[in-house]
């Protein structure tokens, strides 16, 4: 799967959906519930289901990393399944708390 | 990844919130979302690059914004305060376009090949018909987002382009999904084709708060708004602010809703900003340095910095609050000599920036070096701890003698006399000098060029005082603050053909 900057991916095992904001370092597989995303534009496989250890959730608005391969995606819309690269858990990241300026 | 999207996330978490307009009457996120659609779903087939915008701010903006971008298509707001012949070659440049011009505006531009008007009772009618049958084009990769006409100094103004990309990274670097408090509201009184008037309007539609245009601004009806609306955050030029304070004393009314006040877009006199920080001492003041090119602010002094400076007795604290604060944390930035060399700390220079958000590219070309730098051509220097101060346009230097004179540090300090209500320092050629240093002062009370020249003297050295000072009642502005030196260049220039010696 070819993670661009501005791709958009879509869980196929929950209503979960992000846009990549920086492409991983080295090619890893996105998954979200345990299972690989789906390109948006793309048919969600059948009958795939959500792995259990993989289910804490994903909130709209946060972004998630990979320490790893410093790949960073937005969440568009929330679900249930949480997010991975080759398995790994995606960690949610800080919000800078910056005062508006505009 | 596109503007688009911000509404679309926005909507989600936030459908039914007020997003834009007045308390009694306003227009939430979800039925902003089904305007755009509607206009999008009717408009996408007429052919056009761009949608042109020739109005002043309302909510009609912020749907033709959104509208541009699920077509694919840069939306390009238009500065209506332009001669007509000026305005008409603007819209020239847009072309293939659709032009959306308020309906008052719409006699002013005349038929141009290419371009589909629509007036914007028109605009809103399409925006309201729900047609939108929910498939979705699939949108141009890397596209431009909007354009934007920069003031130029000389010649046709630039065509700077911002794509989705820079804008949706400022925008996400920034702020947070549904941040706001659900009683924001945001006052937008800059016009709909300056920067910050984009940016507020990104900004505030992602954190989710609602959006209150001031179409025209006026100090009155600006602190009325404020009260009126319960209006919690704004957004105000140098040149506003100082009429704000006015008609606040003058009227003795307050400002109770107000959390926030940002201000950008010119140098702020340190004078007003602690006359601010003492008749409002609730509210948090956060000064914005930012370009066109670079999608808004890249370095921002923030509420507590402003408080630390104007408390501290130490000097190096205290002049803190004349400076623009230090770089977002996402943004490299750097001051750099006439080689391209970063310099040490104190020392002056122009500012480089690069980032996700700075585009630097104009239509026919681009600023942008191929490492990802951008040279802002604006002076300035980082103190000790990184905070940044500017010292203006480097076209704006003047050179006399060989010697690089930056004209706000001289205004600055005329600005400091007890008699001196405005100042703009500037340079006209001279035959023995290559330059020398003019000032336009308006006062507020009586002195003499004499004496403001000894001020300055005293001060700086003697070749940074200014060879002849001219009394003027007002000087000449821009709608967005900036003064117009090249309008005082001409008069100057023209007149002062004996240069006076000191």
């Amino acid at each position: 799967m070819e993670l661009k900057p501005g791709s958009r991916w879509k869980s196929a095992v929950c209503t979960t959906e992000v846009v990549v904001v920086r492409p991983p370092k080295t090619a890893v597989t996105l998954e979200c519930g345990g299972v690989a995303m789906v390109a948006q534009n793309d048919t969600v496989p059948a009958g795939a289901t959500i792995a259990p250890e993989h289910k804490n959730g994903t909130l709209i608005g946060k972004r998630y990393t990979d320490s790893e391969t410093m790949l960073e995606v937005l969440c568009a819309k929330a679900g249930e399944g949480s997010l991975s690269a080759n398995r790994q858990p995606l960690a949610i990241k800080d919000a800078k708390r910056l005062p508006s300026s505009d | 990844m596109n503007v688009p999207l911000l509404l679309e996330m926005a909507a989600e978490c936030l459908g039914d919130r007020p997003a834009l307009g007045s308390r009694d009457a306003p227009v939430s996120y979800g039925e902003l979302q089904h305007y755009a659609k509607n206009a999008a779903a009717q408009l996408k087939d007429i052919p056009a690059e761009r949608i042109a915008y020739i109005g002043l701010n309302s909510s009609s903006v912020a749907v033709a914004l959104f509208a541009a971008g699920m077509m694919g298509r840069a939306f390009a707001p238009l500065n209506y305060r332009l001669p007509d012949t000026d305005l008409g070659r603007l819209v020239a440049r847009t072309v293939p376009s659709i032009a959306i011009i308020d309906d008052d505006m719409a006699s002013r531009v005349p038929p141009i090949e290419g371009v589909t008007v629509l007036t914007r009772s028109q605009f809103d009618a399409l925006a309201q018909k729900p047609v939108f049958d929910g498939s979705e084009d699939p949108v141009e990769e890397d596209g431009v987002a909007i354009v934007l006409f920069t003031s130029g100094t000389t010649g046709e103004p630039k065509a700077a382009t911002l794509k989705h990309r820079h804008l949706v990274s400022y925008v996400i670097s920034t702020i947070e999904l549904g941040s706001a408090e659900s009683d924001e509201a945001a006052l937008v009184s800059v016009p709909p084709y300056h920067i910050a008037g984009i940016s507020a309007l990104l900004t505030g539609i992602y954190a989710g708060r609602r959006i209150v245009h001031l179409s025209a601004f006026s100090e009155k009806d600006w602190v009325d708004t404020v009260n009126s609306e319960g209006v919690t955050h704004a957004m105000v030029v140098p040149t506003m602010f100082q009429r704000i304070l006015d008609e606040m004393e003058r009227s003795k009314i307050g400002l109770p809703s107000l959390r926030h006040l940002s201000y950008g877009g010119g140098r702020m006199p340190l004078a007003v900003i602690e006359r601010a920080m003492r008749l409002l001492p609730n509210v948090d003041f956060v000064n914005a340095y930012g370009l066109t090119e670079t999608s808004s602010t890249i370095a921002v002094l923030v509420p507590e910095d402003h408080r630390k400076a104007f408390q501290s007795d130490d000097p190096a604290v205290k002049r803190r609050l004349g400076s623009v604060g230090k770089p977002l944390p996402h943004i490299e930035l750097e001051v750099r000599d006439s080689e391209g060399e970063p310099v040490a700390a104190g020392v002056a220079g122009e500012i480089w920036v690069r980032g996700d958000q700075v585009s630097g590219e104009y239509i026919g070309r681009k600023a942008l070096r191929g490492d990802g730098w951008f040279p802002t051509n604006d002076g300035g220097w980082l103190d000790e701890d990184g905070f940044l101060f500017i010292d203006g346009r480097l076209d704006d230097v003047i050179v006399r003698g060989g010697e690089n004179i930056s004209p706000g540090e001289i205004e600055d300090v005329l600005r400091a006399h007890p008699a001196v209500a405005d100042v703009a320092v500037l340079g006209v050629p001279d035959q023995q000098w290559g330059e020398r240093i003019v000032a336009a002062v308006v006062l507020k009370a009586d002195t003499s060029e004499d004496a403001l020249q000894q001020w300055t003297r005293r001060r700086l050295r003697s070749t940074k005082t200014p060879d002849s000072i001219f009394f003027r009642t007002a000087l000449p502005y821009n709608d967005t603050g900036k003064v117009l030196r090249r309008v005082l260049q001409a008069e100057f220039g023209k007149s002062a053909a004996v240069a006076h010696t000191i």
